[in-house]
């Protein structure tokens, strides 16, 4: 049965020639555009999810209303210690995150102030090379401050200056210090540069009289898709008292485009599978309309009418997977060409809107390749029924005589 | 032994608004390893017979039996597996699969019913040899001339030991010389191995072949008589 569908798919060389090119080009497109789209997705969620930052953060079950210093937590207890040292956590930190003003001599902005643990902090995700002038926080008592450097341009100061940070403490009294800049960093987003501003940990609980309590812990796992295997073990040793929450329920903005990201690929392979099947059809509807005498001489031999129906579709299916490995082959030979990422620099601004960065990184997933994969060979199976059911309809003895 | 009962056949055809008969009341007997002929101008019911006889085609009413099977009763699913297991056909056009060679045109009904490869190769090889065709198993039909295509097509209509071969018009589009080896073929076949044949045809040399000569005229059969019946006419 093989060889006969094998040999009856090379009958019309061309023809088939010109079918294969087209499932190829549909299914390079569909694993291409994909990876575009996702790498895009991807970047704006990893961009989302440093603005958090972390996937999973713990806070009071009051912080997320009132985001204030009142709202603290304390630091992690035995339990949560341990919970947080298992495997599937990548790193995790804790900091002091609160609203604050920022003065230079020239002008002043709102802020938010984060005071980190510069090692932890580093390994969840701050990038040192973002670092354009100066340097990091050295330790948790670092009183020097790090800020962006569109910031700086803001407030017309610059590395080595001193600014004034004003916030309040628990009390609501106004607390304040001079800080003097020791580094200026870059973000992908320029919004983030003007957004945050580090210093030591504990400088801030000293300077907010906040003693051991943070505003937040913050933990990474390897895989922002995988969090919710996780993260319940965390919330189980974090206690009842605290609220801990995985980064899609942090930002539902991020997690709706994650889901409508993942729609939206479906619906694309869908659509090109749509225009492709056009093709497939035809292809088979003449390669059965040209064969009506020798479908039904396989009749008059014994073949019986699910035989005919599965001929057909075996014929079908080899015309998909031959297709299918030269689509998926170039897909995959020109993707890997453009992993260092593509300039798109000359539209930055409007990707930045979107929450992504002027280089775009093609993301080759294997679930997206086996999702085109699975929707083609089994759309195409499908569109390919009715031809192959009207061959197994055959008069043997009207398809016999037709030649 | 009887290899196939027809009782009462009867066969219409609607072409345009006439009606057409194909047969009307054909009865026959055939016994096993019987070597029969029809044979009758076109449009006699030759072939409407042939076809019903194989199951190709169902009468309107009227009874067709191999052994306790009534083929008149069957579905199409059970018909092809009753010309898959008991029936031998060959045509008047070849009719093997291009795309194939001679072995695999052979092998098909086989591979259909499932027989082992090894099996198949061997009794393919086995089949063709006894057709004359050693040496030319892995040439595809368009390799080979009318006369050996024939010659396939015999090999694959008697491979899987049928009770029935059906031949419509076997020799037509064969000259004399691969006519009369092909008759020769069939009467060597039906000799040794008692394979019965029925044979559609209006080729008097076919004819001559005949243990039995059934005419046909109209859908009805005129005469029926043995090869010494006929000779005993002619004399």
């Amino acid at each position: 049965m093989l060889t006969l569908a094998w040999r009856n798919l090379w009958r019309n060389h061309r023809r088939t020639v010109i079918m294969l090119a087209a499932i190829t080009v549909g299914v390079w497109a569909m694993i291409f555009m994909t990876a575009l789209m996702r790498g895009m997705v991807d970047d704006m969620l990893h961009n989302g999810i440093r603005n958090l930052p972390g996937e999973v953060q713990i806070h009071n079950r009051a912080y997320r209303d009132d985001p204030s210093i009142n709202n603290s937590i304390p630091a992690p207890d035995k339990n949560l210690l341990k919970a947080l040292q298992s495997d599937t956590v990548k790193a995790w930190t804790q900091r002091v995150r609160v609203p604050a003003v920022i003065s230079s001599e020239r002008d002043s902005r709102g802020v938010t102030l984060l005071g980190v643990e510069p090692q932890s902090e580093v390994k969840i995700g701050f990038s040192l090379d973002s670092i354009s002038e100066g340097r990091f926080l050295s330790d948790n008592n670092d009183d020097g401050l790090v800020i962006g450097a569109r910031l700086a341009e803001r407030l017309e100061t610059r590395l080595g200056k001193r600014v004034v940070i004003m916030s309040q403490d628990p009390k609501n009294n106004i607390a304040e210090r001079g800080f003097r800049i020791i580094g200026i960093y870059k973000a992908k987003l320029a919004s983030l540069e003007e957004r945050y501003v580090y210093t030591g940990l504990e400088t801030v609980q000293t300077l907010l009289k906040m003693k051991n309590r943070v505003s937040e812990i913050a933990i990474t796992g390897e895989d922002y898709r995988n969090v919710s295997s996780w993260y319940p073990a965390i919330e189980k040793a974090a206690g009842k008292n605290m609220q801990t929450l995985p980064w899609y329920q942090i930002d539902t903005y991020l997690s709706s485009m994650l889901k409508m990201m993942d729609g939206f690929v479906l619906v694309w392979i869908i659509v090109v599978f749509l225009a492709l099947s056009f093709g497939l059809v035809n292809t088979l509807v003449m390669a059965v309309f040209e064969r009506v005498h020798e479908i039904g001489l396989m009749q008059a031999l014994g073949m019986r009418p699910s035989m005919i129906l599965y001929q057909i579709l075996l014929e079908s299916l080899l015309l998909l997977i031959i297709g299918l490995l030269a689509g998926n082959v170039l897909a995959i030979g020109t993707v890997i060409p453009l992993q260092d990422g593509i300039d798109i620099s000359a539209v930055a601004e409007g990707m930045e809107m979107m929450g992504s960065s002027s280089i775009l990184y093609p993301a080759l997933k294997l679930n997206d390749m086996l999702l085109a994969n699975t929707v083609v060979i089994f759309l195409g199976v499908l569109t390919s029924i009715l031809p192959a059911w009207r061959a197994a309809r055959f008069d043997p003895v009207e398809a016999l005589g037709k030649e | 032994m009887t290899a196939i009962v027809c009782k009462d056949l009867c066969k219409t055809f609607q072409q345009g608004d006439e009606i057409i008969t194909g047969l009307e009341n054909v009865s026959i007997t055939i016994e096993e390893g019987d070597f029969v002929c029809l044979s009758g101008p076109s449009g006699s019911g030759k072939t409407t017979l042939l076809n019903a006889m194989g199951g190709l085609d169902t009468p309107d009413s009227g009874q067709i039996l191999i052994g306790n099977t009534r083929l008149d009763q069957l579905g199409k699913g059970a018909l092809a597996d009753m010309r898959l297991n008991k029936i031998g056909f060959v045509f008047q056009s070849y009719n093997l699969i291009p795309v194939l060679t001679a072995r695999e045109n052979v092998e098909f009904v086989m591979q259909v019913r499932g027989v082992p490869a090894k099996e198949r190769a061997s009794r393919s090889f086995k089949i063709l040899k006894e057709v004359g065709l050693q040496g030319m198993e892995n040439r595809r039909p368009a390799q080979l001339s009318g006369g050996q295509q024939q010659r396939v097509a015999v090999a694959r209509a008697i491979v899987g030991h049928p009770a029935l071969v059906l031949a419509d018009e076997p020799t037509a589009n064969l000259d004399t010389l691969s006519s009369s080896q092909l008759m020769e073929l069939f009467v060597e076949l039906n000799h040794h191995h008692n394979i019965t044949f029925v044979i559609a045809t209006h080729d008097v040399r076919v004819m001559r072949y005949a243990k039995r000569l059934i005419k046909m005229q109209d859908g009805k059969i005129i005469s029926d008589d043995t090869q010494e019946q006929i000779n005993t006419r002619d004399k």
